[in-house]
């Protein structure tokens, strides 16, 4: 068979495909450098007001927030915040530009062309997003960190955590990101924002430890299919130990599982949209 | 079998949408020899994007075989991809991206190394030229620069093989001709070039070598002016009339010369053989009829061909 003759051997083919992926790397970081002012302020904007008004404003005008966990609400909030910084901004650089990539402009149709698996046309787009999502949630911690007027208690003793925390936490959002972005189509984004993005931020853990969610034990459960509920926890874990927290086992399968499922959506859905 | 070019055996692509099944390629074979330029013509809706979607491995075949140079579409697609440069009918260019950044990034993408990448993006600009739009994002070209975007783009890996699908609809005029000097262009340098269009003129002055297709099928497959002499037919005749008239294009048929006669709206089209005094006998036909408005004669062209096998406009 002639076919034969024209296969590549194996070493340039791994070497087309990693060009073909590093070319696509540097594509994105030509538009993130060139989105950094827009994409920070719309990292910061949120986490920033919040903290200034909650932990802030709050406690000078003696307007407080009973925690019931001996610790300042400023405290409970660095976690949450950071956590759905990323969240957030994983599903937002990849849904959002996805949506009019495949719908409207189809201007996705040159990267697939390029000379690699498409499936890792799609994996490309959820690594370097991951990444992106992890740089908004470090962006964040200094305003959590250092705006409070009350004291806030950080510790990080176990930095392998945290890493792993912050990893699966960017590729979490950014999967999901990718699922979301091959259903939706451009008129339905603004829907899929308020039904989705918005119930997983505000339902995510941010503002409390899942531990206090007890007394509505019904909200407790249902929480639980939230992927920020365990970024959350396990920033808890790894940021503030003081605070009650879910064990790292129970985050980390949990995290895991959701990568699993996400991504299995993310790619099926990717390949569908780009292959008939 | 051939190393080069492509081989399409016995393509079949079935759509399934909502229950409904949907045969959009019944079984075509094609062979288009390498550095030829190619034209697959025929009717929206023939085929032909479905065509160009398998052998760019955007579309998975239902059945048959698409080779390009030698490498199976359907096994092998990331090789496939590396020698072949593809422009779609659709405008992709990436918007986050200027001029320069969407050739160089193409590059890129194909393994040239960044230093290498844009000097290609910049060699390609002067050769398109494009250099002094280097740094507009494509929203703010107009469709003909778009295009010649995007064929730069296409080209920018040094493809062997370039699909061109549906490049010239919706150019103007000017657009369009500098787009078929940048295809000759490709070709000289031996390029083997795949276009699809439903313009017959730019399938006659382009290509070595026409496919017509329509409903998933290839009907004829030949060079333009073979394709033109097969309708054995030296001149078209069309009478535009103020309304159908069925028995006169009878009475057509049965003169002498007529090869045939076809209505087509208000219109009957005639084409007629080499014999003398064939066009006075069909304008006293038509004038005894009454109604004739306009009368045109034209050579036969690759609208003729498709016409004569299908008896129905390529615009229709």
């Amino acid at each position: 068979m002639s076919s034969e003759s024209m296969t590549l051997a194996p070493p340039a083919r791994r070497s087309m495909y990693a060009r073909a992926f590093w070319g696509l790397i540097r594509r994105d970081l030509i538009v993130a450098r060139r989105e950094a002012f827009q994409l920070s302020m719309r990292t910061v904007m949120n986490p920033f007001l919040f903290v200034f008004v909650f932990a802030y404003v709050f406690p000078k005008i003696g307007q407080q927030f009973q925690t019931g966990t001996g610790t300042s609400f400023a405290t409970i909030l660095v976690p949450g915040l950071v956590g759905s910084a990323i969240i957030f901004n994983g599903i937002s650089a990849v849904a959002l530009p996805l949506v009019m990539e495949f719908g409207a402009t189809r201007e996705i149709e040159d990267r697939v062309q390029a000379p690699l698996p498409t499936a890792m046309v799609a994996v490309e787009k959820i690594v370097f997003s991951a990444v992106q999502a992890m740089v908004a949630g470090a962006i964040v911690f200094p305003f959590v960190y250092l705006i409070p007027s009350t004291p806030v208690s950080v510790h990080i003793d176990n930095w392998p955590l945290l890493i792993g925390v912050f990893v699966l936490a960017g590729l979490v959002s950014s999967a999901l990101g990718m699922a979301i972005g091959t259903v939706a189509n451009p008129r339905q984004i603004g829907l899929i924002f308020a039904l989705i993005v918005i119930p997983v931020t505000f339902l995510g853990c941010v503002y409390y430890p899942w531990a206090r969610l007890h007394p509505i034990r019904w909200l407790q459960i249902l929480v639980l299919i939230n992927p920020l509920v365990y970024i959350s926890e396990g920033l808890r874990t790894a940021l503030t130990p003081g605070v009650p927290h879910m064990h790292p086992w129970a985050f980390f399968g949990a995290l895991l599982a959701l990568f699993a499922l996400l991504m299995w959506m993310a790619m099926r859905g990717f390949l569908r949209r780009v292959i008939d | 079998m051939t190393d080069s070019g492509i081989v399409i055996e016995k393509l079949v692509k079935v759509y399934s949408r909502r229950g409904s099944q949907v045969e959009a390629l019944k079984g075509i074979d094609l062979e288009v020899r390498s550095g030829e330029i190619f034209g697959l013509l025929g009717p929206n809706g023939a085929g032909k994007t479905t065509t160009v979607g398998v052998c760019t491995t955007r579309v998975r075949a239902t059945s048959g075989r698409v080779t390009i140079n030698g490498i199976d579409v359907r096994e092998d697609a990331p090789a496939v991809k590396r020698t072949i440069g593809v422009v779609t009918q659709f405008r992709t260019l990436d918007r986050s991206l200027t001029i320069r950044e969407n050739l160089a990034m193409h590059a890129m993408y194909f393994g040239l190394q960044p230093k290498e990448a844009w000097a290609r993006a910049n060699e390609l600009l002067a050769d398109f030229r494009l250099s002094e739009r280097a740094g507009a994002f494509p929203d703010e070209l107009s469709g003909g620069m778009a295009q010649r975007v995007q064929v730069a783009r296409a080209i920018a890996h040094n493809p062997s093989v370039l699909f061109l699908d549906e490049p010239t609809a919706g150019l103007d005029p000017q657009s369009r001709l500098a787009l078929w000097a940048m295809i000759e262009g490709m070709h000289a340098r031996g390029i083997t070039v795949f276009l699809t269009t439903h313009y017959m003129e730019e399938a006659d002055s382009l290509c070595d070598r026409v496919a017509i297709i329509d409903h998933g099928q290839i009907l004829v497959l030949d060079t333009p002016d073979a394709l033109k002499r097969s309708v054995s037919a030296e001149t078209v005749i069309e009478l535009r009339l103020e309304a159908p008239n069925d028995p006169l294009v009878e009475r057509l048929r049965a003169l002498p010369g007529v090869a045939s006669a076809q209505p087509s709206g208000d219109s009957i089209r005639v084409l007629t053989a080499s014999e003398d005094g064939a066009l006075p006998r069909i304008l006293a036909e038509a004038n005894a009829a009454g109604g004739l408005k306009d009368m045109t004669m034209t050579k036969p062209t690759l609208e003729t061909v498709f016409i004569s096998l299908t008896g129905r406009d390529l615009r229709e």
